[in-house]
């Protein structure tokens, strides 16, 4: 039970890390699409500067994140493999246009228009079709003929409960690509595209504030043991509310240490990450034990006791000899001025 | 068409698709390793346009490689999840470890491209060195779960369970080594001869002894020399594969040479087309006690045939084709290269006949031809399994019904990056020429790496 357990939170941990790094990818790839005819602000500019060394990196967690369910719940993988065969095909269709147009957009610099408009709007459909794999999860669309699990398309594409998380899934990538961008152009001191992510941000917090509070509004209606569940940490949700305010004091209030600067957009994002965080928290522990509600649980889909060592160690000596790496990244794409205010 | 048969033709679709760009993707970051070193070493700026080059190509390639490959892998678990059930609960570790290479690879390639004026000389080519040792590892790695489902280990299996678990063993299964290693080196053959052909075409394209001429006879020379050295060990290893099925998957053995009886003294058949009605490889040309001496090395090794198998068991007859023009181009890969560097530098002639060119430019599309072959041999001859005697490829296969609308979509879908990859490759070397690359790298001070247009 402990092994259990300890798997189902590193594999949490993986959609959540995931999670946040495929909002900030997809939404910067979106906004470059958008602000692609604004060139004085440089929007598109600062979008694609984060996007051009980072989106391989983003796609490789969402291969680790298949691995990992694969290899720590098996007989989960199996259910999970047959229902989503329809929904991963769709993902896998766009995410490759999204990819591949992605990084033709920067080669062929003369068809960049037509070539930005393809991966960007495949890629804002994407996080909408990558959420619906949680209301999947909650059972109400899986029927099973002789043992066999079949997903139900019809009454999963006639749920409020699924649009809600659809609508979700999309306001968030707008809105945490809007901050990270809004602090990533002001380190890179584009102080017009910085005014357009920051004013995106204060438009998007609210939309998605209320799309969350309708997910738990339809859930109530449709997976009433998940909402009961998610109840009993109360507490816990007013916090994660509670940080979205400060996400706020972040976009609307000025530093106190910069002069003539409005907004925090560190904070912001800091913040939206800890608000993120409990929020997931509070719906993963609702979830448990259950990986597919109500006839796949974390235990009886748990792999072996010792391939789970072995790949636990794995896990181990990996991001041991990972981090410098990321590191490294991180330095010199992140933090290096000389990469941020480049000309162009 | 029923949904098995689907299924099986989706992944395989797939697979085919991604390998060309996966093969190339860990054949190139060596070539580019060695025209970096070769710069350090004469300091002639035509090797550091051609790292550029083929860094260019590389990224672009990337840009098909990377998204194939992750269909792939969730395809894995979406058309095969019997078959990856059992891999998640025996054989987690290469894919587990497979993350890792990824991550190693997208990491120092984004430092390696945008990064590439920041950075010192040395930490330049240490980012390279982790590029081409994590595009090898990825390799290695998923070869891996190849080798274990023709050899598989680690567990004992009894009424339906898998019992003894040991995620090791079954990483270190008997065909690892030989089958990651035939694998790794034939990426090498094919990353090369692809440089090989290009320079070879564009040689034909340039006035004789012009710069640009000169440029690519460097490079060909380049390809001809690692892409001949790794052919011949290519072709060692084979032998060693061979070997393999015949202690492993005899069956496999058989098939691939048309043999239907058992016997010592068995001949080797090459070309032709096996008959199952006969039990003969018509058309064949055959060389006495070849197969049994190839097998286990004296003449005298008895070569088990289809006949002792239950037909039901047999793999796919045609893969005796499969093999031949596998092997046959693997002999021609180490052919063409011995006699074009004795005609050049044995023979001392300065330019190479339109013939030479055109065969030098075949050798790439005949490197990817013997890489398919292989890799359609090695798969459909384990069939009727997908792990070898243990598990069935219709036991571990979707239940979903109606693929036929999803296997439409993939091909729509690969036809428009094929496609479009071509396009941008041609665009984007049209733009940017040889000339444009030479002039850059002589200003110096100049970014090259980050040059666009
Ligand atoms: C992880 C291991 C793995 C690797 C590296 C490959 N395959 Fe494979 N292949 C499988 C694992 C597999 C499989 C999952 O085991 C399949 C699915 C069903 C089956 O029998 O084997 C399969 C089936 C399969 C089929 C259909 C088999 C049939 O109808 O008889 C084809 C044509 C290919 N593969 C082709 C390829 C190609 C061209 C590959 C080269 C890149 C390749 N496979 C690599
Ligand atoms: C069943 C077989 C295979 C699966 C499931 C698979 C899976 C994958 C995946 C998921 C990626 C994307 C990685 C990323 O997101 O960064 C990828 C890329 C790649 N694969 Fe495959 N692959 C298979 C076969 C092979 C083979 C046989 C080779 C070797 C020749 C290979 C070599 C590569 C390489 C070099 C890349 C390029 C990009 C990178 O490493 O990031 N793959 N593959
Ligand atoms: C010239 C001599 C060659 C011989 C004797 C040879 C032999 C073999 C054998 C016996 C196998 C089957 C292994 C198995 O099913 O387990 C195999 C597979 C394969 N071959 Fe070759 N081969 C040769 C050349 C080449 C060349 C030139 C390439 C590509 C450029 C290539 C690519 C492959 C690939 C990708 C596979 C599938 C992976 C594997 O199972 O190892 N081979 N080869």
């Amino acid at each position: 039970m402990a092994d259990a357990l300890i798997a189902i939170t590193v594999l949490w941990g993986f959609v959540f890390i995931y999670a946040v790094m495929a909002t900030m990818d997809f939404g910067a790839g979106f906004w470059s699409m958008i602000y692609i005819n604004h060139e004085k602000t440089k929007a598109t500019n600062v979008a694609n500067r984060y996007l051009s060394p980072t989106w391989e990196v983003t796609n490789t967690f969402i291969v680790a994140l298949v691995v990992a369910v694969y290899s720590l719940f098996p007989t989960a993988a199996y259910t999970l493999g047959t229902i989503l065969l329809v929904p991963g095909s769709a993902i896998l269709l766009l995410l490759a246009l999204r990819s591949a147009f992605l990084v033709f957009s920067n080669i062929a610099t003369e068809y960049k228009k037509p070539l930005t408009y393809i991966s960007g709007i495949a890629g804002i459909i994407i996080p909408g079709l990558l959420i619906s794999v949680l209301p999947i999860t909650h059972g109400e669309f899986v029927d099973y003929t002789n043992g066999t699990a079949n997903l139900n398309l019809v009454r999963l594409f006639t749920s409020p409960n699924v649009y809600t998380f659809i609508g979700f899934a999309v306001s968030s990538t707008l809105f945490l690509s809007s901050l990270l961008l809004a602090d990533y152009s002001k380190a890179s001191k584009e102080m017009e595209a910085y005014k357009v992510y920051l004013r995106n941000g204060k438009i998007l917090g609210p939309v998605t504030l209320l799309m969350a509070f309708l997910i738990m509004l339809t859930l109530a209606n449709e997976a009433e043991w998940l909402y009961e569940r998610m109840m009993e940490d109360f507490a816990l949700l007013l916090l994660s509310v509670g940080f979205f305010l400060i996400v706020g004091i972040g976009l609307y209030g000025s530093s106190p240490f910069q002069k003539g600067v409005k907004g925090m957009p560190r904070l912001s994002v800091i913040a939206v990450v800890i608000q993120y965080l409990i929020a997931s928290y509070v719906y993963g522990k609702a979830h448990l034990p259950y990986i597919i509600y109500p006839n796949v649980t974390i235990q009886a889909a748990f792999t072996d006791p010792n391939s789970f060592r072995a790949v636990f160690i794995t896990y181990i000596v990996g991001f041991a000899i990972l981090f410098p790496g990321f590191f490294y990244f991180w330095s010199l794409f992140m933090n290096d001025k000389r990469y941020l205010r480049q000309k162009g | 068409m029923d949904d098995l048969v689907i299924a099986r033709s989706l992944f395989g679709t797939t697979m085919a698709f991604h390998i060309i760009f996966a093969t190339i993707g860990v054949g190139l970051p060596l070539m580019i390793l060695v025209a970096e070193l070769l710069y350090q070493k004469t300091k002639d700026l035509d090797y550091v346009v051609m790292a550029k080059r083929w860094t260019k190509t590389f990224a672009i390639l990337l840009g098909v490689g990377i998204p194939t490959g992750t269909i792939a892998g969730v395809q894995l678990s979406l058309l095969w999840p019997g078959f990856m059930e059992v891999v998640g609960r025996v054989m987690p570790l290469p894919f587990q470890i497979e993350i890792y290479a990824f991550f190693v690879e997208a990491l120092f390639m984004s430092i390696y491209v945008y990064a590439a004026e920041r950075i010192k000389p040395w930490m330049r080519i240490v980012s390279l060195v982790l590029v081409a040792l994590g595009a090898l590892a990825s390799a290695v790695l998923i070869t891996n779960v190849h080798a274990f489902q023709g050899t598989p280990a680690g567990f004992r299996y009894e009424n339906g369970e898998f019992l003894d678990i040991d995620p090791w063993a079954a990483f270190f299964n008997p065909s690892f080594l030989v089958t990651a290693g035939h694998v790794a080196l034939s990426a090498y053959v094919v990353g090369a001869f692809a440089v090989g052909s290009v320079a070879a075409f564009k040689m034909m394209k340039n006035e004789r002894g012009s710069r640009v001429y000169l440029f690519h006879q460097k490079a060909l020379l380049i390809s001809l020399v690692v892409g001949g050295a790794f052919a011949f060990f290519t072709a060692l290893n084979g032998h060693e594969s061979a070997q393999y099925l015949h202690e492993y998957q005899p069956e496999k053995l058989a098939a691939a040479e048309g043999l239907f009886e058992t016997q010592s003294h068995a001949p080797l058949a090459i070309g032709g087309f096996t008959d199952r009605e006969t039990q003969e490889v018509k058309w064949a040309i055959e060389i006495p006690w070849a197969l049994s001496f190839l097998s286990g090395n004296s003449f005298d090794t008895v070569v088990v045939g289809l006949n002792d198998f239950p037909e039901e068991f047999w793999p796919p007859l045609y893969i005796h084709t499969l093999f031949n023009v596998m092997v046959g181009i693997g002999s021609l890969l180490i052919l063409i290269p011995i006699l074009v560097l004795i005609w050049k530098k044995g023979l001392k002639k300065k330019h190479y006949p339109k013939p030479v060119l055109w065969t030098l430019v075949a050798t790439g599309p005949l490197a990817v031809i013997a890489l398919e072959c292989g890799w359609i041999f090695a798969c459909t001859g384990r069939q009727p399994w997908v792990i070898y005697r243990i598990l069935s490829t219709a036991e571990s296969a979707t239940t979903a019904t109606n693929l036929g609308t999803l296997f439409i979509l993939f091909i729509i879908v690969y036809a428009i990056l094929g496609t479009a990859v071509v396009f941008v490759l041609l665009y984007f070397f049209r733009k940017n020429t040889e000339m444009d690359d030479i002039k850059r790298a002589e200003k110096k001070g100049k970014p090259l790496y980050g040059s666009n247009s």
